[in-house]
Parts: structure tokens; C-alpha cells; sequence
């Protein structure tokens, strides 16, 4: 089966990206194919690759990226919820004129025709947020 | 995977509900929600609103924001018929337990039960809540 | 459809809203996160989940995380992360009451 997962919360302050990678492991254990996870709302944080945990806890944003390059998991920012909260890939970063860009690895921002096709094309989709 | 995410001309169309939940102004997820549904309608799928609990309070006439210097989008409401979306479905009782009457709210739409509202509800392909 | 609840009933209405709008007939309620204090045993929730007419899945790893182990009511059904697939899969369609 082919699931698309929807993330709605940022890291650690809320629970939801957390259930949100379970579940897509435990999916793809199963055999289940996860082709994109969507991040909205404060979920696009989940995106920054400027996040630094303490040592003894879960990389959020790092195991994100690592569970997406293993899968090939399409990891989804939408555009306009990140403009609002700062995250910018290189191309944003020139054409906003900011001066860095702070997306992780395996991230890519785009529109939010992104989950409404993500809703078309998988044959769940699931909600994580709070 | 790329194969699998191109789009399946002559899909057959899916049933989408956004179901709000959520009152405006005091989070975001009411506004982002509504960006959503806007971007659905360039999708040609079948596209419902539902409000439950306190979603009903994004519909409530006279909604004035210069004080809180924050985007009045209320009349967004009344433009998704011009988007061709125009299920939209409150629950009678969420509504009655606010204080509200269809009178109070600044679009046309459908009151329904509760029980109404879980059939619409289970007969979805796709359910986002905000 | 499954019916996913994540947030505790003593903070905010959505298993209430679930219980009141849910389509019993081929309907489930999955608790997960802080959801999954509406099943402690002896709570003020505990009989409405017993009339709620569906089946009752508790995610086990929140409700280790949360010291419930031994304090969960009767006639709920314990599932872990690959159950919780498994119920999504195994339904025609799902909502999280956020």
C-alpha cells in the first residue's frame, strides 16, 4: 500500500513528528511504500538543517533526512507556510534576498498542490499534528 | 519511484473533506487550512468543508481584526463558491452549543446532525483536519 | 473509518466529538500520544469508551511512555507502530481529530 504522511508540528515542543516517523517505519518494515511526507503549519521546521539536539537525545531533522534517503521518501516543505518561519532553500534564500538558506538534506519546498496530489495519488492518507 | 508518482491520467476523482476544528485568530490552523482548500480546487476533485466544534466559530458574521492588526479572512468563505467548492457542512450541535444559529454565519451551508456528519465523514477518500 | 484521538480527554473534547459524531458501523477509535489517557482504568472517561460502539485501540509504546502499563481499563486492545499500520491499512479510510 502506498501511504503519504502529513506533518503539522514542529520538532520537540510537540509529539506529532515523532509519531509521524514511527509510523513511517513501522509502514515501511511492513513492507508499505511512504512516498512523500508533507510538512505544514510549524511542521516545516522539521526542514531546518541548523538544528543541534543535546548528544543523548533523537535527531529529529537528521532522521527524517536519513529515513527519506534510504526510502526514497519524498519530503515535502510547503513554501508558503516556511516563508512565514524562516526556512529557505538556496533558490528562496536569492530570490527573497536573504542572506543563508537552512533547509536539511532530502528536503525540497514546493507548493501545496504537493499534498492535495500526495491525497491523490497513495491510498491513505494520515495526519500527525496537534 | 518516479513512475509511480506521475499523475494517473483519467483518475478516477477522490472525495476530500477538510474538517476544521479549530477556532481563527488564536492559532493558525484555521487560515493555513483555508490555503489548502483553495489550492484543492485547481485539483478537480470532490472538495467538502466540514466544521465541528469550534471550527464553526471561522464562519461567525462580523469578524473585525484591525485590533489584533491580524488578516481578516473570513470573506475567503464566501469566494469558494467562485472556486466551485461549495459542500460546506456544520454540525448542528457544535453550532448550538456556541450560541450559534445559521443566521450568524456569513455563508451558506448545510446543517447537518451529528450522525449525518459521520456518514459524510466515513463515505471520504481523503480527510485533512486542521 | 478509523478515528485517531491524540489528545487527552481531560484537556480537550475531541474523543467526546469522535464518540458523539463517528459513524459506529465499521468504525475505530485509535488512541495515541496524550490520547491515550482516555483508557486509564477507573478514569471519568472509561465508560464512555466502553459505550462507544466501536472497537478501542490503545498505542502501546504512548502508553508505556506515560507509566499506563498496568492501569489501562478493560476491552481495549493494545497495538504497537506496525498495528497502527496495520489499522490504517486495514480501513477504508482515516481522520485525525486534531
Amino acid at each position: 500500500m502506498k501511504f503519504a504522511i502529513m506533518v503539522n508540528e514542529g520538532p520537540y515542543t510537540h509529539q506529532a513528528t515523532d509519531s509521524a516517523y514511527q509510523f513511517a517505519k513501522a509502514a515501511i518494515a511492513k513492507g508499505h511504500e511512504v512516498t512523500r511526507v508533507f510538512f505544514y503549519h510549524d511542521g516545516v521546521n522539521n526542514g531546518t538543517r541548523l538544528t543541534v539536539p543535546p548528544q543523548d537525545d533523537r535527531h529529529i531533522v537528521n532522521r527524517w533526512s536519513e529515513i527519506a534517503a534510504q526510502h526514497n521518501i519524498d519530503l515535502v516543505i510547503c513554501i508558503a507556510a516556511a516563508q512565514r518561519r524562516g526556512l529557505l532553500d538556496d533558490n528562496e534564500a536569492k530570490r527573497q534576498g536573504k542572506d543563508a538558506s537552512n533547509i536539511a538534506p532530502g528536503f525540497r519546498i514546493s507548493g501545496l498542490g504537493q499534498l492535495v496530489e500526495a491525497g491523490i495519488q497513495s491510498d491513505r492518507l494520515v495526519v500527525f499534528g496537534d | 519511484m518516479s513512475d509511480d508518482m506521475d499523475f494517473e491520467e483519467g483518475g478516477a476523482i477522490k472525495k476530500f473533506m477538510f474538517v476544521n476544528r479549530k477556532a481563527p485568530y488564536g492559532t493558525i490552523y484555521a487560515l493555513e487550512g483555508l490555503e489548502v482548500v483553495l489550492i484543492s480546487a485547481a485539483f478537480d476533485q470532490d472538495v467538502s468543508l466540514a466544521f465541528v466544534d469550534d471550527g464553526v466559530f471561522q464562519l461567525v458574521k462580523g469578524q473585525k481584526t484591525d485590533g489584533v492588526e491580524m488578516k481578516n479572512f473570513s470573506p475567503t468563505y464566501r469566494a469558494l463558491e467562485g472556486y466551485d467548492i461549495e459542500k460546506l457542512y456544520v454540525e448542528r450541535e457544535s453550532m448550538e452549543t456556541r450560541g450559534l444559529t445559521e443566521d450568524d454565519l456569513l455563508v451558506d451551508v448545510q446543517v447537518m446532525s451529528a450522525a449525518e456528519m459521520g456518514d459524510m465523514m466515513a463515505q471520504q477518500d481523503v480527510v485533512i483536519s486542521f | 473509518m478509523l478515528h485517531i484521538v491524540n489528545k487527552s480527554p481531560f484537556d480537550t473534547g475531541s474523543l467526546a466529538s469522535v464518540l458523539r459524531v463517528a459513524k459506529k458501523d465499521g468504525g475505530a477509535v485509535l488512541l495515541i500520544e496524550d490520547g491515550v489517557y482516555a483508557a486509564v482504568k477507573n478514569s471519568a472517561t472509561e465508560a464512555s469508551l466502553k459505550a462507544a460502539g466501536m472497537p478501542v485501540y490503545v498505542l502501546q509504546p504512548d502508553a508505556d511512555a506515560r507509566g499506563l502499563q498496568s492501569r489501562l481499563m478493560d476491552g481495549v486492545n493494545m497495538v504497537d507502530y506496525g498495528g497502527f499500520v496495520d489499522l490504517v491499512a486495514g480501513h477504508d479510510n482515516v481522520q485525525s481529530w486534531l
